[in-house]
């Protein structure tokens, strides 16, 4: 199905829906049994399987033109000269575009997508042009042909935590960024044992296999037209509604006025959440070459500049215990990178927040901005760090203590919220922790550097696991009955996630009916606002609107629906769900093979044992802890980039150095969900687990690394250099 | 595009002929995708490091974005919509399916199309880093090990390894090559 445009530019664009059975009537009606809870085969994988599912560059369309983005090469200063010569006349080229003759942009939105504007450099990889062609390879050629000359500034690239310009960020994920509890140094005082020590990690990135690519159509309608689409994105994302909010004041157009489709998603983590400045030139480009749509697909090496990546910290951890192992103080001082142009702090303090009892403590989010491209969310933002410092802190607390890792963590087990005093809606961290322990076989582990396998010196490590509920605004969905088939419509969007799979599940349950007789049209604009797919709230957050409109649906409907009938239902948490402190909880536990001739460390074993709430489809959902648990695995062994100091540019930004987990690298991966039902989050008792596999789990093969071998590292990654100097 | 740089290439595509003129700097991955509109192979990186871009060229594995398409004038070249459609998938694409060896889909086509490539490669008695008789011609015998090996061109950045070798074992084992 393609999309179709009437004369005035209004889309009535049929979107691409997974494939599905023919509908079967005799299984619409009757008893049945839930299909949450079930394992179920994910809908739309015929479609990836074959190549069929359609990405954002995959769109059909007529007679296209193609734009390549032009990038800096200084790390800030002013442009003071471009030569288009050369580049203007390579055969194919229609226009190149600076920041001399670029249509203007109109609301400064958001400050990372304010390009071709003025001729300051913020930062290397900035883009500071573009070369509109008929083929790639023409707009390739040209782009590398324009010529830019500079008047270059002095600039700063590298974080430095303890330097002068640091800053404490006063509201971090809309609390304040600094906090304390009794009397820290007191505490600190009081303990018997103590560990005090920074945990780090360079710049990450996310890597998504699909490269950030996007079809522009500006359409020729009258102005005086308000109400017609003006733009239409054909773009990869997870969800609209930032495109909406951002880029449609950006380019001076009503939020209707921009319509945004994004049926596949080639990955995403959290890097396809917010518009990057690729879509405004694009868009420039399209306004400029309207009708004809305009193509833009990044390079990978374009990636590591243009579209966001977790920024490089430094986190300070103090914890002080008394003799029985409990926490007299607890403090945790996070300080990272941030770009001058547009400053996001990842919440890397809030788990130290709530994880453990105790009567002293101060958490702080400290800032330091520098010339660098804007980072972004990236899978756990915050926790993925966070918890990496807080428990690698913990381990070497039970070692210098003498206490078992994991009894060390029951022993702290607090009652209540620490943080705000509120009680658990459900915690079952230490049914995890124990749990875990038993079915990894914990009490094989031996003192560190105890046991070797030839070569190869083994060791155990484990760590908690958190992810908190991220609610933010309730949207509405809408069920439409047509083709004897129940549409489920809202801006939600399947990432990888699942989502096409378990929504329908949730809204067959709703509706009484059998899964197969439930399409998901979502990915795109035209249908209710939603939350993007983040902050793992996807599936409670959508699923409490799903069924708010399914049971609408049936009130105004009734069983026997006519054609084309639909209803739109919109619900939130439950009443109440506020005087609660909601998170779901897990432990992570691994097995590490240390080389004692190369350094190398290779994973043996890793295992997620959670209790995150009901599980709507327990096969999607062990492949998305999976794949969390061997994100992470990726980031701790792996994931290094290699800042210029000079230019500011990361130096090893492509896959070939910038190394990502390969099949070799990963050991087979064992995950448990335990029993869980939280009436806190919404209304199948689901709570997130998309980023929860991530928290933890570097920290626990970090403390895996310790136990195999005598050695701390406390930077990220673990690479065979580290141990080599550790 | 200039005359002079224009090159007749003729590609045969999931058993279809197209015939085109092609500028030399063509990669087969760009004359399939922007080209011929097949979109059943995938772009990530360009540069032969990640394996999306997997297809089966003349009964071979290649990464197609480092393959100039004027010089496999004449190949047959196999996609993963050639390996099956939707209603009718093959062995490894119900495997697939089967085992959840996906999320987010992009890897998916490169994969499937490795592994049966990877598959005929054992087969035929080709040894891997990991293979301890380098010098035996017998059939491989794919412990999980070895398909780790013999796949890791093949990056899957959702983190859906366990389940593409698992995917992967099943067939071998239909095939008894497990």
């Amino acid at each position: 199905m393609t999309a179709t445009r009437d004369a005035q530019g209004r889309s009535s664009e049929s979107p691409v829906l997974p494939l599905h059975a023919a509908p079967d009537p005799q299984r619409s009606a009757g008893p049945r049994e839930p299909s949450v809870g079930t394992d179920r085969r994910r809908v739309d994988a015929p479609l990836k399987v074959t190549g069929t599912a359609p990405y954002a560059y995959e769109h059909p369309t007529t007679n296209p033109c193609h734009v390549w983005p032009v990038l800096s090469t200084i790390a800030r200063g002013t442009i003071i000269g471009v030569d288009a010569s050369r580049a203007a006349a390579v055969p194919g080229v229609i226009r190149v575009l600076t920041h001399a003759d670029a249509p203007r942009l109109r609301v400064k939105a958001d400050a990372g997508l304010w390009i071709l504007q003025g001729p300051e450099v913020h930062h290397r990889g900035q883009i500071i042009g573009g070369v509109i062609a008929d083929t790639p390879e023409a707009a390739r050629e040209a782009a590398e042909l324009l010529v830019f000359t500079y008047d270059e500034a002095p600039s700063k690239v590298e974080l430095d935590p303890d330097g002068p310009d640091v800053t404490t960020a006063k509201v971090v994920l809309m609390r304040p960024g600094s906090e304390t509890k009794g009397d820290p140094e007191q505490g600190w005082g009081e303990g018997v044992h103590r560990v005090d020590a920074t945990y780090e990690h360079t710049a990450q990135y996310h890597a998504q296999m699909e490269p950030h690519a996007v079809i522009a159509t500006w359409h020729e309608v009258s102005p005086l037209d308000v109400r017609a689409t003006r733009l239409t994105l054909q773009d990869s994302n997870q969800g609209p509604l930032p495109h909406r909010l951002l880029l449609a004041p950006l380019l001076g157009l009503l939020p209707h006025q921009l319509d945004v489709s994004s049926p596949y998603v080639g990955g995403a983590f959290g890097g396809k959440a917010f518009p990057h400045p690729h879509l405004v030139l694009a868009s420039l480009a399209a306004k400029i070459v309207s009708p004809r749509p305009v193509k833009l697909a990044l390079t990978r090496q374009q990636m590591f500049s243009v579209v966001g990546h977790r920024a490089a910290s430094s986190q300070h951890v103090r914890l002080a215990a008394d003799a029985e192992g409990r926490l007299t103080m607890v403090e945790h001082v996070s300080t990272q990178a941030a770009s001058r142009v547009k400053n996001s702090v990842d919440h890397s303090c809030m788990s130290t927040r709530m994880m453990y009892a105790t009567p002293n403590r101060h958490t702080e989010h400290r800032v330091l901005e520098l010339d660098v491209p804007p980072s972004t969310w990236m899978r756990a933002p915050g926790d993925f760090t966070g918890m990496f410092a807080l428990e690698t802190a913990l381990d070497e607390l039970a070692h210098t203590a003498g206490i078992d890792p994991v009894d060390l963590r029951v022993r702290n087990e607090p009652d209540v919220d620490p943080e705000n005093g509120k009680p658990w809606s459900t915690r079952a961290l230490v049914a995890c922790l124990q749990r875990g322990a038993e079915r990894f076989g914990w009490d094989e582990r031996q003192a560190p550097g105890q046991r070797r396998d030839g070569e190869w010196q083994i060791g155990l490590g484990m760590a908690s696991a958190v992810f908190p509920n991220m609610h933010m605004v309730t949207f509405a969905a809408k069920i439409l009955f047509t083709g004897g088939r129940y549409v489920v419509q809202l801006q939600a969007s399947d990432i990888g996630t699942g989502a096409h799979t378990v929504l329908a599940q949730i809204a067959a349950d709703a509706l009484g009916v059998d899964p197969d007789l439930v399409v998901t049209d979502i990915g795109r604009t035209g249908t209710p606002m939603a939350m993007v797919a983040g902050g793992s709230s996807g599936t409670y957050e959508w699923g409490n609107s799903v069924v708010a409109a399914c049971e609408a649906f049936r009130r105004k409907h009734g069983l026997h629906p006519a054609e084309g009938a639909s209803a739109t239902g919109r619900s939130g948490p439950p009443k109440g769900s506020n005087k609660y402190s909601r998170n779901a909880f897990g432990a992570h536990f691994a097995e590490v093979a240390v080389s004692s001739v190369t350094d190398e460390v290779r994973v043996r074993r890793l295992l997620g044992v959670y209790a995150a709430g009901t599980i709507i489809n327990p096969r999607t959902a062990r492949s998305q802890v999976m794949g969390g648990m061997i994100m992470a695995l990726s980031g701790a062994l792996l994931e290094e980039s290699y800042r210029d100091p000079r230019f500011g540019h990361i130096a090893n930004g492509d896959l070939a150095s910038y190394h990502v987990a390969a099949h070799a690298d990963v050991p087979p991966i064992d995950v448990e969900f335990l029993p869980e039902h939280d009436p806190w989050f919404g209304a199948k008792g689901s709570k997130g687990i998309g980023e929860i596999g991530m928290v933890g789990t570097p920290a626990a093969l970090g403390n895996a690394v310790f136990n195999a071998t005598g050695k701390r590292l406390r930077s990220l990654p673990f690479t065979p250099s580290a141990l080599a100097e550790a | 595009m200039p005359d002079q740089h224009s090159h007749p290439t003729t590609l045969t595509v999931n058993g279809e002929r197209h015939d085109l003129v092609l500028d030399p700097r063509v990669s087969v991955l760009d004359a399939l995708r922007d080209r011929l509109g097949v979109t059943s192979v995938k772009k990530g990186c360009d540069h032969g490091q990640c394996g999306a871009c997997t297809v089966i060229a003349d009964g071979r594995r290649i990464v197609s974005c480092l393959a100039l398409a004027v010089s496999y004038d004449g190949a047959e070249v196999t996609t993963a919509a050639g390996l099956g459609s939707v209603g009718a998938l093959g062995a490894l694409q119900e495997a697939f399916v089967d085992r959840d060896a996906l999320q987010c889909g992009y890897c998916t086509p490169g994969q499937v199309c490795s592994a049966e490539a990877m598959l005929a490669e054992a087969e035929a008695g080709m040894p891997s880093h990991v293979t301890a008789d380098v010098a035996a011609l017998d059939p491989v015998r794919l412990s999980p090990e070895e398909v780790r090996e013999r796949m890791s061109g093949n990056l899957c950045r959702c983190g859906a390894y366990p389940n593409i070798v698992d995917a992967i074992l099943d067939v071998a084992g239909e095939r008894g090559l497990a």
